[in-house]
Order: C-alpha cells, then structure tokens, then sequence
C-alpha cells in the first residue's frame, strides 16, 4: 500500500504586508452559510469501503490531544503510542492495512508534556504539537507568551498551536492582532504555526472572516477554529467561513494555508462531513495532513469501533479497543 | 485493492437509492394505469395509451390510458355527486382527512420519492429531501385550514368541483399544493396529472381510500394536452387551477372564457437574481447553485437572469465557474449527485435547440460537460456577454441555463429586473437590509426572496404577477382561491331603477340649464377623441344630461393617464385615507343635490335614493378605514426569518360598472380599488353614466391626484374590449352581460391580466355583505411574500 507522505511540499505562507481592503469589506450571511452546510451531509455519500478508506484518510489527519489540569507524563505516554498505533491489531489484519504505517497526524499537549512525548515521537513522523501563548484566554503578558513559543520549540514541538487574543478582533484592533500573530510566527522559527481564532468568542461570522485573513496574512501556517474551551466549538459552518477565506487567500497570493477545526467533533459522522466539506471547497489537495488536521481526542475511538464494524459487521463497544 | 485507491483518491460513492419497491409497485398494477374516478381505478381496454419512461435511460416504466370525453365526464358527475356532503362534512371531519393523507404519505416517502425519480429524472435527494416532504407538509398545514375554517373562513363556501392541471417538473408536490387546499375547502376536485410524470399521482391515488378520503372528492384522470383541455371546458367544472407554461395558460383563458369560471394560473418565469457588490459573494454562488441548478432548472420560478452589479461581476463568475467544476452528474438515483437528467426527449431537444438557436444573436457560452441525448443530461450553463434584448435573457429556456448581465446601480437593476414579460419571482442579494427592503417590494414578481432562492412553505403564498399568471397557492391568502363569498340569494328586481315614473318633477336638477358631461382623464375634463355624444335619459324619458361617447383613443388616453398615476400607491395609507375621507365629505355636502338626481334620473323613491346616497357616504368611510388596516402577515414558515406577505396594489384597474344604482357602484369599485392604491379607468354603466360624471367635480375638489381616477363614457361592449386588451392595464373588474364577460376573459390573454367578472349585475349594492369588504380588497390588490432569513 501507498506510505502515507509526511514530508511536505508546499511553500510556507510567509504572509503578507497588513491590508486592510483584503477583509474590510467582508460581510457573511450566516442562514446562507448555515443552508449549506446541511448540504455536505445530503449531497455526498461516503459508504463502505469508501467510508473507511475516508476514515483511515481521518486517523491520519488527527492531531490526538490532551489538554487537562490532570495530565501526566503516563497519560501523554499512553496517547503517544496510540498516536503511534493508532488501529488495533485485529482491525488492522482485518483490513490488511498493516503496510500503511499509519499514524497520527501530530500529538498535541501543553508545553509542560512536551518532553515526555518528544521521547516518544522522535523520529517516527508524528509531528509534535503545543498548545502555547497563554492558552486558551491568550491574556498572559505580550513578552511571555512570545518566550512561551520559543520554549517549546526548544522543547521539540514542531508545531505550536496559539491563541489570538479575542480582545483585538472584539475592539477591531485588526493591525494589533496582525503585528502579534506575526510576532509569533517569528518566534515559531521552523516550527509550523496554528492559529486558533477561538470562533466560539467572536461573535459572529463576520468576525471569524475577519479574523482567518488577519491571521493568514501574519504569516499563519494553520488556522484554526477553538481552543477546545469555548462554549462552541468547531461548527461546520464556522468551518465553512475559514475554509473559504482559505480559498481567497490562496487565489490572490498562491499560498496554500492549512485548517484545523478542533473540539467537539467526537463521532465519524461528523468528521465525515467535515472531509466532505473541504473536498467541495478546497479540492483533495486540502485533504492531507500538512493543510488539513483534526484536533480531538475522542474521535480515534469511534473510528475505530466504525472500521471494526466495517470488517466484522457488528458494531463493537468502547472498552475493547486500546484507549488513547 | 479498493480501499487503496480510495485512501489515494477519497472520492465519493455512487449510492443508488432501490429502486425495487417501486419497480414492484409499479408490477402489482400491470404497469398500466387508466382512471381514477369516484374512487375506483378505471380501465378501458380500447383506450388510447401514452408510454411513461425513465428519462434517464427510455426504459418503459408503465403506461397510462388516456381520459377521452367520457371519462372526463365521469370524473366531473363523480366529483359533483360528492362535493356537497363533502363540504358539508365539516372543518373537522375534512381535517381528519386530509392528516390521515399525510400520515400516509409520509409512511410511504421512499417508494414515492423513488418513484418520482424514476419519472422525472430530478436527483433521488431532491425527491426525497424537498419534493415529498414539502408535500406532506402541504397536506399537514392544510388538515389545520380545514380544521379552522369555519371559525376563520365563516363568511366564505367552497366553490365546487375544481379542474386541477399540473405540470412534469414536480409532479407529486404539485398535486398536494392542488388538492390539498381544495379538499380542505370542502372542493371535491379532479386532477389532471402531465403525461410524462403520472405515477406518483397513480400512488397517490391508491391512498385516498386508506385515508377515508370519501369516493369521488378526488378523481385524477390521465391524458396529455387534449384531456386537459376537455376537463377545463367542461360545463360541470366551477374553478380551474393550472399550472404550466404560460402558452397553455393563455389557451385555458381562452377556452374557459364567459363560463363563470374562477380560474388561477401559475406559469412560466425568468426570475431575476439580483446580487449587489456588498452581498456574501460565495454564499450567492451557493444561491445560484440552488436558484437555476435546482431539479435541472426545470422550475418555473428558477432564478434565470442573474444581475449582478458591475464592480463584482468579474469576481463572482470566476466563482461560479469553479463551483460548476464541483457540480455532480449521474444517475439522478445516485445520492451523490446534483443534478439529474431532464423529463424527456422532448424537454432536452428544447432545451438543447433553445440555447444552440440563442447563441446565433451572440453570448459566451460555459459548461463543464457535455450533453448527453441518450440520458438526457444537459449540463449546467452560463452564458455571458448578453443584453437585456437576446432572446436567451426573454424566453424561459426550463433548463440549467443561466444568464448573467450585469447593472450599475440600484435603480438600474431594478429596472432590468422589471424588464420581462413575466413576474413570478425575483431573489436580492445583499448584506444590506436598507438596501434589500429597498428593492425588494419594487421587483414586480409575486415572490422575492432576500438573500435565498427557491424556498417554499405551505404557509407561504406562491404565484405570480404579469405573464406569469394570477391566484395564490399556499398560506391564508391561497385559500381564498378555492373560496367563494356567500351571499345571499340576490333578487334583480331589487335595486334596480324603475324606469316607469312619468310625474313631472319640480326638483333643482331638472330645471337646470343644459347638462354636458365630459370624461375625467387625467385630472382634467375632456372631450371624447371621436366628437361623438349621446344623450342620458331620465327615468321619465328627459334628456338628464348629454355624455361622450369613448373609442380606442379615450381608453388608451385614459389608461396612459392612470399608469403616468401610478405615484399614488407610493403614498403613504394615512394619505390616501385621508382624501378619501376629504372626498366624503365634499360629497357629503351635496347631499340633496345627488339624492334628487338619483330619484330623477334612476326613479327610485326618496328614500331608497337617500338611502343610496348614505350607503355611498358609509361605503368611502368604510374604504378610507380600510387603506391603513389591510395589511398583510407574517408567515410561520421554518425557518429563522419571517416571510412577509405583503398585499400590493395590482396596478391599473378596468373597472365596468353595473346599470343600477350608479351613485354607489361607482363608490364601490373605485373606492376599494384606490384605497389600495391602484388606479383606475372606471367605465359607467350606460344607463345612468350621468351620475358618475357629476362625481367628477366632487373629485376634483378632493385632493384626488390627477390620473388615480379616470372616467370614460360610452358603449360597454366597445370600451371593455379596449380596456381587456390593453397591455398596461393588470385587472379588470367587469359587470356585464354574458358577451362583453366573455370578451374581456378572451381578450385578458393579451397581456393575461387578472380578471374579476360578473354575469350582469349580481348583487344588491346596499347590503354590505355583499357590496363592500374584504372580498373586494383582495380584488384590489395581489399579495406578495418576502422571504427575508436572519442571522449574524
């Protein structure tokens, strides 16, 4: 079977002067949003062995995350290995699916979990995420949540997940926010750089328009929809909006951006639906793991009671797969 | 291996909906369907058959017998046998009926939807998403009506037997917005489904008795053009409700003319689908997705034409292109795709020879795939680079086929919107809700939608203005389409002049010097264009007053003075109440002038001369209160947003008055008609056309603008065909005899204005149930239903 190709050949978005006319005049229409994103459901059917052929397609995309008061280095170690291995033995076989290798697409902890997965994830291509700048209210001093980036990429994360600081999207302090976004990216250095709008905060589509093209003009390598602690989460229709300003940042500067919608998306349905939304919006291209990532923790393990019901017909319980 | 692939790949499935509890369906009747009449199916051996075929592929999936006279004639006698205990059932047992209906039809969805695709060729996921639950819908919201109309419709009684001819596009939805508000109305109704689409009707049917829906109410009869022509000339039938192309129309008008028929007609369209430079520009791509790809376009109120404001053009057909890359085609029962296959041969040859014949005058054609005769695949088009004056921006292609100019400001595209033939539908893009509530009440079309197309409730009112028909299907306003006021039985003596008084009168008016009335055109008197005058007799044989004789000239002059009027319905309803209150009272005062010449030219007695004259009074009183209170709904329909139904005045009105009491006919069509703010050409009756004449100088005083109310004497056979024919007048209210009836119902189809006809004079003015009231507001105006979502 094919590898799965972690090396990437995009060209980083190294963002753009700051322009105010690039969003100004930006305004969505939330019931026509909304209309469509019933649509990806009803329009599209994945079934069988396309369905878990997606599903496979969905592991490889998941940033698997622990983002708790109560993490530990025996419980970010268990997620690293089911990150690493991230299909039960039995469902594997069944499948015959052992020769992909697949894995995750990244792990995702607070800084203070980085060195206990970097052990783990060294040199076996799942990329090693961190959550960072004051997560998740970003209201943490300017200066040390620049240093905090810088930590960790000197801890091994490759990629850090940042917080926007809601309070310039809410003021429509737009150049701030872009002047800090960028901030950040420069801290970043060779590590990939997420930004989490925290959609759930901002008010409205508008907003989340707004802000995806601040972002991205910054010099984003993600964006990316919540922290996972906002009251909503990833919505289709959020998702729908940040997919878009994707496409428009693409068409008018050749830079390809990636998108991450994260919590709340708990079930293969759901996933599915996110898939087909940025196959119809942003073609296949965006369906790999260096433009397209899945941030959840619950996800893997109803896909994987989904494939197993795929190979033996009857639909599996929670506990006998490996728990991540 | 395929899961490989498919991890490369990740495309879709190709899901196929079963189709073998149809294809069994369809088996258990033999695949030949003939009558369904009094609630039996009908079949004739020597019956003529059309073959029904899966337009996706021609294989034969039954045929139907065709209805020839006979059975056109016993599916009218079932309907009319039933029709009376049917209505007189009551509200509730109706209700039960019709709830049942939607129980069933939603316990069978699959099969139906499954059925539907098979016939028509429209995608299984807009059969099973949008056709068949909207009907069911239908039939659930109209239970409801027939449940409330003895409290909310009291003063209304179902017409009759109704003559329902539907359309292919959407076969089994349009048959529920048919039947469902006719039956609930206590109509009993015989349906004509299209001849290339009736299986959905055929299982329909084989519910009716399930659902205890009692024999005879509702009969469908198969056949093409010339059954459908039949049962809408059949002397049995009291309403026809059709809907199709507007050619059919036009010949149902004609036919059905003189025969005291009401008649609703929903035709064709070229929808606008106007966007504006501060509109969510992907989401309008969306909408266009959904305005002219929907069921292959084949939709009457497809949004066809778009404009879109220059300083986005560009950007936005850039973005229609990519989208159309995404669009998918297939078999129309796979759940993968967008659109499916168009209803025949025939359609695709038209459709296909339509745009091949319109690209000779010019435009730039885009298509991201090939046709396909053998399944009758066309695909989604745009063609750029037209102007308002190519045929493919005129005719209604009904198919995938999009048309895009574009327009430099508000005003601009307001008028292009307008500039069309037809008013059905129009749909404004913008994120501006001064600017959208701006335009939307100015496109002429019977439904707007704001920032969506193609949205459609039961609640709702859905029809047309101009060529693209009249009536109203869906919501309260719909209903009244299959009601008729009761009144009471109206006695002609009553009312009526007399004619025999011969005493000598001593009064103020007859001793007056020479009276000559001129016509009231355009705020001023003038003389007739033919210097033809003739005399108006008193009831005692005296010459009461000499009156100009109209031609063509007069009409046309007077019609052009009321469109030039058309101001008047931009008033506010405060102002309009208010002169028609400053009128009252300027009438008022003239009191026994106008009593005396009632009694002298009609020669009624004192009293029913001053009761006349006080009714007149009462009667401007009633319409002024009407003009700020007659005002609209907010529609229930789901979905966040409010559907306003707004009524609008129709425009410029032919009104032909009755002989009798020609002080208050005259008050009681122009008055309801203006309070609305229409204006009007009002044709007195002969006998006594005198007196509205001496209203004009009452007007006149009045703070009435020049043109709202225009007035022509002369021969009511001549002038009412004029006006019947003339292409700015929108109505014609018409009291007359059966002849002149008939020509103006014939002749409305020049322009298929709506029409409002009565065979001589059918009531007596003076009783206000019957002379005055909402029955005429409805009249005066046409109701339009804005879809405005919200959100943020």
């Amino acid at each position: 079977m094919t590898k799965i190709n972690t090396k990437s050949d995009i060209i980083r978005n190294p963002g753009i002067d700051f322009q105010v006319d690039k969003f100004c005049d930006l305004k969505i229409n939330l019931s026509a949003v909304e209309q469509r994103c019933q649509e990806y459901a009803k329009r599209r059917s994945i079934k069988k062995e396309k369905q878990a052929a997606w599903l496979l397609k969905v592991v490889s995309l998941i940033d698997l995350t622990t983002l708790s008061g109560d993490d530990t280095r025996t419980r970010v170690r268990r997620l690293c290995k089911k990150a690493l291995n991230p299909i039960n033995e039995k469902t594997k076989a069944a499948l015959d699916i052992g020769d992909l290798n697949l894995k995750t697409a990244a792990v995702c902890v607070y800084h203070e979990m980085l060195s206990e997965a970097a052990t783990h994830l060294k040199g076996t291509g799942v990329h090693l995420a961190a959550v960072s700048t004051g997560f998740p209210a970003g209201l943490s001093p300017l200066p040390l949540r620049i240093e905090e980036i810088k930590y960790s990429v000197e801890a091994g994360a490759d990629e850090i997940d940042i917080v926007i600081s809601r309070r310039h999207v809410l003021e429509g302090n737009w150049e701030e926010l872009y002047n800090e976004v960028k901030m950040f990216r420069e801290a970043c250095g060779e590590a990939h750089l997420k930004t989490i709008l925290a959609t759930g905060e901002l008010g409205n589509l508008t907003n989340i328009a707004k802000a995806s093209v601040v972002c991205m003009m910054a010099g984003a390598d993600f964006i990316k929809t919540s922290t996972g602690k906002e009251p909503t989460n990833a919505t289709l229709p959020v998702s729908l909006v940040m997919a878009r300003m994707i496409r428009d940042y693409y068409e008018s500067t050749g830079y390809m951006v990636g998108f991450k919608p994260a919590g709340g998306i708990s079930d293969t349905k759901t996933a599915l639906q996110f898939m087909t939304l940025m196959q119809e919006e942003l073609g296949r291209r965006w369906l790999e793991p260096d433009l397209f990532r899945f941030g959840a923790s619950s996800l893997l393990g109803d896909i994987e009671r989904q494939l197993d019901h795929f190979t033996s017909g009857y639909y599996s319980a929670a506990y006998r797969h490996p728990l991540a | 291996m395929e899961l490989n692939k498919s991890f490369k790949d990740l495309d879709y499935s190709v899901a196929l909906e079963d189709d073998k509890a149809a294809v069994a369906w369809l088996g258990k009747y033999g695949g030949r369907f003939g009558q369904f009449i009094g609630g039996e199916f009908l079949f004739d051996d020597k019956a003529d058959v059309i073959k029904v075929s899966n337009p996706s592929n021609g294989d034969v999936l039954a045929e139907i017998e065709v209805a020839d006279d006979s059975a056109v004639d016993a599916a009218v006698k079932a309907a009319r046998k039933s029709q009376e205990s049917w209505s007189n059932a009551g509200g509730h047992a109706r209700a039960k009926v019709l709830y049942a209906l939607a129980r069933l039809i939603q316990k069978h969805a699959r099969v139906i939807s499954v059925l539907e695709t098979l016939d028509n060729g429209k995608p299984i996921r807009e059969s099973r998403d949008a056709d068949i639950p909207l009907a069911i819908r239908h039939f659930y919201h109209h239970a409801g009506w027939a449940q409330l109309q003895n409290s909310e419709l009291h003063d209304h009684e179902s017409v009759g037997v109704i003559a329902q001819i539907i359309p292919w596009n959407f076969p089994f939805l349009m048959l529920a917005w048919k039947i469902s508000p006719a039956i609930a109305m206590g109509n009993s109704v015989v349906l004509k489904p299209a001849e290339s689409t009736p299986l959905t009707a055929m299982f329909f049917a084989q519910l009716c008795e399930e659902a205890g829906v009692p024999k005879g109410v509702i009969n469908i009869i198969n056949g093409a053009g010339k059954t459908g022509a039949t049962l809408a000339a059949h002397s049995g039938v009291d309403k026809v409700a059709f809907t199709g192309s507007t050619a059919v129309g036009r010949s149902i008008r004609k036919s059905t003319a003189g025969q005291s028929k009401k008649l609703t007609l929903e035709l064709g369209g070229k929808s606008a689908f106007v966007v504006f430079e501060d509109a969510d520009i992907d989401s309008v791509v969306e909408g266009v997705v959904d305005a002219i790809w929907y069921n292959q376009g084949e939709v009457c109120c497809a949004g066809s034409r778009l404009l879109v404001q220059a300083s986005v053009e560009q950007k936005l057909i850039l973005k229609l292109k990519k989208r159309m890359e995404n669009l998918r085609y297939g078999n129309p029962l796979d759940k993968s795709i967008d659109v499916g296959c168009l209803v025949s041969d025939a359609q695709f040859k038209q459709v296909s020879g339509l745009v091949e014949d319109g690209l000779k005058h010019g435009g730039e054609l885009y298509q991201c795939d090939k046709m396909d005769s053998a399944t009758n695949f066309y695909p989604p088009s745009i063609i750029t680079d037209v102007d308002s004056s190519h045929p493919l921006v005129q005719e209604e292609i009904f198919g995938p086929v999009l048309v895009i100019s574009s327009f430099r400001t508000k005003d601009e595209a307001v008028k292009l919107a307008n500039n069309t033939r037809y008013g059905l539908s129009a749909s404004v893009w913008s994120e501006n809700i001064n600017l959208s509530m701006d335009v939307a009440p100015k496109l002429i079309a019977g439904v707007v939608w704001i920032n969506c197309h193609n949205k459609f409730d039961a609640s709702c009112g859905f029809g047309g203005v101009k060529e693209s028909g009249f009536g109203r299907e869906g919501g309260k306003e719909g209903l009244y389409e299959y009601l008729k006021p009761i009144k009471l039985k109206y006695d002609k003596s009553r009312g009526a002049g007399k004619s025999t008084s011969s005493k000598s009168s001593k009064s103020a008016a007859s001793q007056e010097i020479d009276r000559t009335l001129k016509f009231y055109i355009g705020g001023k008197q003038t003389r007739p264009d033919g210097g033809v005058s003739t005399e108006v007799l008193n009831a005692d044989g005296s010459i009461a007053a000499t009156v100009g004789v109209g031609n063509r000239k007069d009409i046309r002059n007077a019609v052009a003075a009321a469109s030039k009027g058309r101001g008047w319905a931009k008033q506010t309803a405060h102002l309009r109440a208010q002169i028609l209150y400053y009128f009252a009272e300027n009438l008022s005062v003239r009191r026994d002038e106008f009593i005396s010449r009632l009694e002298i030219s009609t020669g009624v007695s004192k009293p029913d001369a001053e009761a006349e004259f006080d009714a007149t009074i009462s009667r401007i009183f009633t319409y002024a209160a009407w003009t700020d209170k007659y005002d609209g709904a907010a529609h229930n329909a789901p979905y966040r947003g409010v559907t306003l139904a707004l009524p609008e005045p129709i425009g410029v009105i032919g009104l032909i008055a009755p002989d009798d009491q020609p002080l208050l006919t005259a008050i009681s069509l122009i008055a309801p008609a203006i309070a609305m703010g229409n204006t009007v050409v009002y044709i007195p009756g002969e006998r006594y056309s005198n007196i509205a004449l001496e209203l004009v100088s009452v007007m006149e005083t009045s703070d009435i603008p020049a043109g709202v109310i225009n007035i022509v004497t002369g021969e009511k056979a001549t002038l009412s065909k004029h006006l019947a024919g003339h292409g700015e007048v929108e109505s014609v209210w018409c009291w007359g005899e059966n002849d002149v009836v008939k020509d103006v119902e014939e002749i409305s189809v020049e322009n298929l204005k709506r029409t409002w006809c009565h065979e001589n004079n059918d009531r007596d003015w003076l009783i206000t149930s019957q002379g005055e009231g909402t029955e005429f507001l409805r009249q005066a105006t046409h109701v339009k239903n804005i879809w405005t979502p919200y959100g943020d």
